[in-house]
């Protein structure tokens, strides 16, 4: 039993790997899955038991040959259709590295589940048949590949024993694919799913022109952990623990960068600061914590902390803006209205937001770029997002965890996109809220002069201006000032941020 | 300071969880565990207790009771609920134990359906439960490889297969509108293996039955079930024998089917597993009703 236990101990200690697979109808993508798991046992004898007599049914291979594509469509719709209509998740693991595969399917209709398999995934292994070559759904899987800012890409030539395993063609292929994967660190390797070939072993016998490894020895051994920010500290908080007067923690998952006791942190919205004092897990405290641990900080100042709230390092703050640009992937089938609020999930956090322009539409298989009005279904979309609070977030270049959303239909409430952040834009002045009889608190050297500006252009509200802090500029540029930060209603719009 | 920031596979499994858990319990009013006794139920209570150190679990775990569990899970479960200050509600179906509901007049099918599939959604709905935790992983069956980590439900509890929400990340969308419901995953992504290791690794305490043990039980369609009880309804020229098993799954005794074995540490379990051809759920007998069984059962609201 030594060995087992030996066995299970490093089953624990092994790293984890997750990745998805795309690739067109009929490119052999659900065979290779099928060889992969079937090639690492996986595949137990009962569950082949009941494959075969599916085979007979719906299978397209050969008599006596197995099916691999049917180890997979799990649903019974899919199965009756032959196609894989959703993502489906699959397991497995080598003596190395534990594998999460996250099965994408290849139909032109379902660019929200390549989305959705790509969001969690580390590497994508692309799927081209080695007789058609690159395609539009190759365009399209390698472009949603790179907006969901996935670094690691192999393109695996599948089909090569139908080309004779030719190297005119793999080169020919490798040449047109290159440029659609060329900001990822693309691998090309030839395999024959059907035959086994470079899929789990080099095949020197069949390509003995190619000496790289095979498609499981490359998953095997691709560093992954490069990718992590380990940079910017960013927590956001889930929930408030207090179970005794004595403690108060608050509970999350390290979404990137590094922490420790003593480090000095800003809490987001508030701006609040503080220190930490303990990193509290059930298995006892820890010197430092990073992702994707999930802890329990407690601070050295009792301050309000919410669920949602964001803690950072007080030198590394993230961008704090109401309006950005980002890239969208429309799910619904109700189409995307500018101007509609949405729910906007960001981080722990729920609050609401609407898309204020379509920037452009890009199309999925060219990367044009074009005017659109609405978007349906499918499209890809670089996007103005407004949030009716101030939102810290990161792009999603550099930040995965904090530059990621969604957005929720507040009617049906279907998940409706999926977006990437780019960048803070100034956001536009016009009223969010409609407040009236608000007492606004203006402080400064030109706290009289400025109440009395905004008094006659808003009366509703009522100004009150102190002078006991010092507000330096002229009052042109104090009122900017303090409309860009949200703090005082907007006096050429007819409504105010708040 | 020498710090490494590598992480295993399955303190990476751990953490995901942990952080499902703390979600669920942000975004829902009422949330409530679904505790079937079995390993799974063990890790997914272990990992809920963690996720809310140095707090209590902040909500209760409900246990369907069908009548038809073994003895010892029953045991089991008083005593270790009663151990590690678990609030637990136990729900029967009453109108079927009045109707006398059983495996062998109803067939597992109908029994399935009202013991386990209708008490469950009568609970769920008594308690006005919003989420339930759920220890169900997607490596157990074909149908469950594409299921959600919160997996949406309709005001009459149905699973609906091709309208389920794009999950994106770890941004997992908990809106409903009252009545409706989402069943929720912790487990998702674990496997058979991890959940053995994690067992042994955080010394789980786990029912008897898992562990290989002299038990009288008949041998019927190539399956042993064991008699534990006088309610078990002997076919004729069936005679009880003594065999020592042990079962990979619990549920309702008459429907478990045990397998012969020495094991009696999780360490020789393992060892059985990876020697065995035979997938986790084939002693199940309600999963070889038909083709695409589990998928129907699930839609119809079956955990």
């Amino acid at each position: 039993m030594d060995k087992i236990a030996q066995y299970l101990d490093a089953h624990e200690k092994k790293s984890l790997l997750r990745f998805l697979t795309c690739g067109s109808v009929d490119d052999g993508k659900s065979t290779l899955i099928g060889r992969l798991l079937y090639d690492s046992k996986l595949i137990f004898e009962d569950q082949l038991a009941s494959l075969r007599s599916a085979s007979a049914a719906h299978g397209t291979t050969g008599a006596g040959e197995i099916d691999y594509a049917l180890v997979l469509d799990g649903l019974k719709a899919e199965r009756e259709q032959g196609i894989t209509i959703d993502v489906a998740y699959r397991y497995f693991a080598t003596p190395r590295r534990k594998f999460i595969i996250a099965d994408c399917p290849g139909h032109e209709q379902y660019t929200r589940n390549m989305a959705t398999g790509a969001s969690t995934a580390d590497l994508a292994v692309i799927l081209v048949d080695a007789r058609h070559g690159v395609v539009t759904q190759t365009r399209r899987h390698a472009f949603i590949v790179s907006l969901l800012g996935i670094k690691h890409v192999v393109v695996a030539v599948n089909k090569m024993d139908l080309v004779d395993y030719s190297k005119e063609r793999f080169d020919e292929i490798v040449r047109e694919a290159a440029p659609l994967v060329a900001n990822a660190e693309p691998v090309f390797i030839p395999v024959s799913a059907l035959k086994g070939v470079n899929v789990t072993t080099r095949s020197p016998q069949e390509i003995p022109w190619y000496s790289g490894p095979s498609l499981l020895e490359h998953l095997e051994s691709v560093d992954i952990a490069s990718g992590r920010n380990l940079e910017d500290f960013r927590f956001p908080v889930q929930y408030v623990l207090r179970p005794d007067l004595n403690f108060r923690g608050f509970a999350g998952t390290v979404a990137s960068g590094v922490v420790r006791p003593g480090d000095a942190v800003t809490v987001l919205p508030s701006g609040k600061t503080s220190r930490v004092a303990r990193i509290v897990t059930a298995d006892g405290d820890l010197p430092y914590a990073f992702p994707p641990q999930s802890v329990v900080l407690t601070l050295e100042d009792e301050i309000d902390i919410s669920s949602g709230d964001l803690i950072v390092h007080t030198g590394k703050l993230p961008e704090v803006s109401s309006a950005f640009s980002a890239n969208i992937v429309w799910m619904d089938h109700e189409q995307l209205v500018p101007g509609k609020e949405y729910l906007f999930r960001h981080g722990s956090g729920w609050r609401k937001a609407y898309v204020k322009e379509i920037t452009a539409q890009i199309d999925v298989n060219t990367r044009e770029r074009l005017p659109a009005a609405k978007l349906g279904l499918n499209a890809i979309a670089e996007v103005v997002v407004e949030t009716t609070t101030p939102l810290a977030f990161d792009p999603y270049e550099r930040n995965r965890a904090t530059g990621r959303f969604i957005l929720v239909d507040p009617i049906s409430n279907q998940t409706a996109a999926a977006g990437m952040i780019i960048a803070a834009v100034a956001p536009t002045r016009r009223a969010v809220y409609h407040t009236s009889g608000a007492v606004v608190a203006i402080t400064g050297a030109h706290a009289a002069e400025i109440a009395e500006r905004l008094a006659s252009k808003l009366p509703a509200i009522r100004f009150e201006a102190s002078a006991d802090r010092t507000v330096e500029g002229q009052v042109e540029e104090i009122i900017d000032l303090l409309v860009e930060r949200h703090v005082l209603p907007d006096p050429a719009a007819d409504g105010f941020i708040i | 300071m020498d710090e490494n920031y590598d992480i295993s596979q399955l303190k990476q499994l751990e953490a995901e969880s942990i952080q499902i858990f703390r979600d669920a319990a942000a975004q829902f009013e009422r949330p409530v565990l679904l505790y079937s006794i079995g390993k799974d139920s063990g890790v997914l209570v272990r990992l809920a207790q963690k996720a809310f150190y140095p707090g209590r679990i902040p909500f209760p775990l409900l246990h369907i009771d069908s009548t038809w569990k073994f003895r010892e899970m029953i045991e089991f479960r008083d005593r270790f609920c009663r151990e590690a200050g678990l609030d637990l509600i136990v729900h029967v179906n009453e109108e079927g134990r009045r109707a006398g509901v059983n495996p062998f007049d109803y067939g597992s099918r109908k029994y399935t359906d009202i013991m386990k599939t209708q008490a469950l959604k009568q609970a769920l709905k008594a308690g006005r439960y919003d989420v339930a935790f759920g220890g169900a992983r997607r490596d157990e069956e074909k149908s469950r490889a594409k299921e959600r980590v919160f997996s949406f439900r309709d005001a009459y509890q149905q699973w609906d297969p091709k309208n389920q929400r794009p999950e994106l990340w770890n941004l997992y969308n908990g809106r409903v509108n009252p009545g409706e419901s989402v069943r929720c995953f912790p487990l998702s992504n674990w496997t058979e293996t991890d959940v053995w290791q994690y067992i042994r690794l955080e010394k789980i305490p786990l029912p008897e039955l898992y562990f290989a043990k002299p038990r009288p039980v008949v041998e019927r369609d190539g399956t042993l079930i064991m008699v534990d009880d006088e309610r078990m309804r002997l076919e004729p020229g069936e005679e009880p024998q003594t065999r020592v098993v042990r079962f990979r799954t619990l549920g309702c005794y008459p429907l478990t089917g045990a397998v012969e074995s020495s094991a009696t540490t999780v360490e020789e379990i393992v060892a059985e597993m990876l020697e065995s051809r035979t997938s986790e759920r084939s002693t199940r007998v309600i999963d070889h009703d038909g083709d695409s069984s589990m998928e129907q059962k699930k839609r119809e609201g079956y955990f």
